[in-house]
C-alpha cells in the first residue's frame, strides 16, 4: 500500500484551489460488500477531500462500479460506515443524494423526452432553484444548447453522455461520481468534461472517477486509487505515478 | 406534503408525455382489451340469464390481462434504460416514487377502460352507465394498479419478468378478481342491494395494499 498520511495527501492533491483547509467530503471506513458468497469490496478505508479529483483504477470486476454505487446510495454496504459531507449514508440517504451527482454506464435519461424536458424533470425532482435558467446553463455548458428541443432518441452515444453529465451537475452536487465518463465522448466532449471537472473542483467540489484510459486518468486526476480484487492497494498523487508501471500492474491479474 | 405532490405530478407528467409520444403502453393494452371483449362476445351465448355473468367475466378478463401487459411494459421501460436508477438517485422518498408510478399506471388502465367499456356495452347490449359500476371499476383498478406497480418492479429485476409478473400477481390479486367479477355481475343483473360486502372488500383491499406497497417499495427497488 503506497499511501500518504491523510493530512499530507489533502495538501498535495489540491488543484490550486483557494481552499486552505480542505473538508472531508467522503469518509469510508471498513467498507465491505458481498454478493452471495463473493466479496466484492474488502475493508475499504478512504477519505476524499473538497477540491480533489480522484481517479479510481482497476481491472474489470475489481469493484470500482460497486464502490461508486454504494457512494451513490444505489447499493447498501454489507458492513462498514460511509459518510458524505458528514452524513451517514445508511441513516440519511435522502439527504446524501442532494450532495451527489452521478454519471454511470447508462445515461439515466428518457429517450422520448427532449434534452430540455429530461433536465426539467430532474430539476423538479431535485428541487433546483431557478430551474429554467439552470437547465439552459448546463445545456450550454455541455454544448447542447442548440439541441434543447430534440429528443434524446435522436442523440449519438457521445451526445447522450454529455446530457448525462449535464443531468449529474444540474443540482450543483458537491460530490461527482463518474463511472467511465469518457465513454463515447469525442475530442470536443472530452474538453467539455475536463472543463466541467476543473470548474467543479475549483469551486470546492470533489470528483471520483473511474476510467480504463490510464493516460486520461493520470492527466486528469490529482490522486489515484487502485482497486485490486476488492482491496484498495494504492492511494497516491497522480504525478508520482509512472504510466507504464501502473499499466503493468493493471494487466497482471 | 406539497413537495411530494409536486414530485408525484412531475413523475406522472413524464410518464404521460412519454406515452403520448410512443403509444407503447396504450396501443397494446387497448387492442388486447377490445380483442378479448370481441372474442368473448362471439364465444358466449348472450341470450337470457347468461348475458350478465358472461359479460362481467369478459370485462374483467380483458382489463386484468391488458393491465398486466401495460404494467410489465411500464416498469420494463424504466429498468431497461437504467432510468429507474436515475429516479432512485433523486432525493425523493421511495414511497413517493411508488405513488407516482402507481398513479401513472392507474391512469393508463383507466383510459383503456373508458374507451373499452362503451364498446363492451354495445357488443353485449348491456347498460353499463351506472354509478355503482363506475365505483367497482374504480376500486378494482386502484387495487390492480396498487399491487401491480409493486410486483412489476419486483418482476422487472428477474430474468423471466414476462412470466414472473402474472405468477406473482394472480395469487395476491385473487380477492380483487373475485370481488370485481361478483360485484359487476350483481350490478348487471340489477341486484345492487347485495353489493355492500364486495365494495367493502375492494375498499379495504385497496387501502391495505396501497399502504403495504408504499412502505415496502424501498426494499423492493434495492438490489
Amino acid at each position: 500500500m503506497n499511501a500518504l498520511p491523510a493530512e499530507q495527501r489533502a495538501e498535495t492533491s489540491m488543484t490550486g484551489v483557494d481552499s486552505p483547509s480542505p473538508v472531508v467530503r467522503v469518509s469510508v471506513s471498513n467498507l465491505t460488500k458481498r454478493f452471495d458468497r463473493r466479496n466484492v469490496l474488502r475493508s475499504i478505508n478512504l477519505e476524499l477531500y473538497s477540491g480533489e479529483r480522484v481517479v479510481l483504477l482497476g481491472s474489470n470486476g475489481a469493484g470500482k462500479t460497486t464502490l461508486l454505487r454504494i457512494l451513490a446510495t444505489l447499493s447498501r454496504p454489507t458492513s462498514g460506515v460511509v459518510r458524505i459531507n458528514g452524513l451517514a449514508l445508511q441513516q440519511s440517504p435522502q439527504e446524501v443524494r442532494r450532495h451527489v451527482g452521478v454519471v454511470a454506464h447508462q445515461p439515466y435519461l428518457y429517450d422520448d423526452l427532449t434534452a430540455g424536458e429530461n433536465l426539467h424533470f430532474f430539476a423538479r425532482m431535485y428541487d433546483v432553484p431557478d430551474e429554467l435558467h439552470r437547465t439552459a446553463e448546463v445545456l450550454e455548458l455541455v454544448g447542447l444548447g442548440a439541441r434543447t428541443k430534440d429528443r434524446v432518441r435522436t442523440f449519438s452515444r457521445g451526445m447522450q453522455q454529455r446530457l448525462a453529465i449535464a443531468r449529474a451537475i444540474l443540482h450543483r452536487p458537491q460530490l461527482l461520481l463518474l463511472d467511465e465518463p469518457d465513454t463515447g465522448l469525442d475530442r470536443e466532449g472530452m474538453h467539455v468534461l475536463e472543463r466541467i471537472l476543473e470548474h467543479h473542483v475549483a469551486s470546492g467540489g470533489t470528483a471520483l472517477m473511474t476510467t480504463h484510459d490510464l493516460r486520461f486518468g493520470l492527466t486528469s486526476g490529482d490522486r489515484v486509487l487502485l482497486l485490486e480484487f476488492g482491496r484498495l492497494t494504492l492511494d497516491a498523487p497522480a504525478r508520482e505515478l509512472v504510466e507504464e508501471e501502473l499499466d503493468a500492474r493493471l494487466s497482471r491479474r | 406534503m406539497k413537495r411530494a405532490v409536486g414530485q408525484i405530478s412531475i413523475l406522472i407528467w413524464k410518464d404521460l408525455l412519454t406515452e403520448v409520444r410512443t403509444k407503447d403502453l396504450f396501443g397494446g393494452m387497448f387492442v388486447f382489451a377490445v380483442l378479448t371483449i370481441v372474442t368473448f362476445n362471439f364465444a358466449f351465448d348472450l341470450t337470457g340469464v347468461n348475458r350478465a355473468p358472461s359479460g362481467s367475466g369478459a370485462l374483467w378478463v380483458a382489463f386484468n390481462f391488458a393491465g398486466m401487459l401495460g404494467l410489465g411494459r411500464s416498469i420494463a421501460l424504466e429498468r431497461d434504460r437504467g432510468s429507474l436508477d436515475g429516479l432512485l438517485l433523486c432525493p425523493v422518498d421511495r414511497g413517493t416514487i411508488y405513488l407516482g408510478k402507481f398513479v401513472g399506471n392507474f391512469l393508463f388502465i383507466t383510459l383503456v377502460e373508458v374507451i373499452s367499456v362503451p364498446i363492451f356495452a354495445a357488443l353485449f347490449n348491456i347498460n353499463v352507465f351506472q354509478l355503482s359500476l363506475l365505483l367497482v371499476l374504480l376500486l378494482g383498478t386502484v387495487g390492480f394498479a396498487a399491487v401491480g406497480t409493486l410486483l412489476a418492479v419486483m418482476a422487472a429485476s428477474t430474468r423471466s419478468r414476462e412470466v414472473m409478473l402474472p405468477v406473482l400477481m394472480f395469487p395476491i390479486l385473487l380477492p380483487v378478481v373475485i370481488a370485481t367479477v361478483r360485484a359487476t355481475t350483481l350490478i348487471l343483473t340489477g341486484q345492487t342491494a347485495d353489493l355492500g360486502p364486495w365494495l367493502n372488500l375492494l375498499g379495504a383491499y385497496d387501502l391495505l395494499f396501497l399502504l403495504i406497497a408504499y412502505v415496502v417499495f424501498e426494499r423492493v427497488v434495492e438490489e
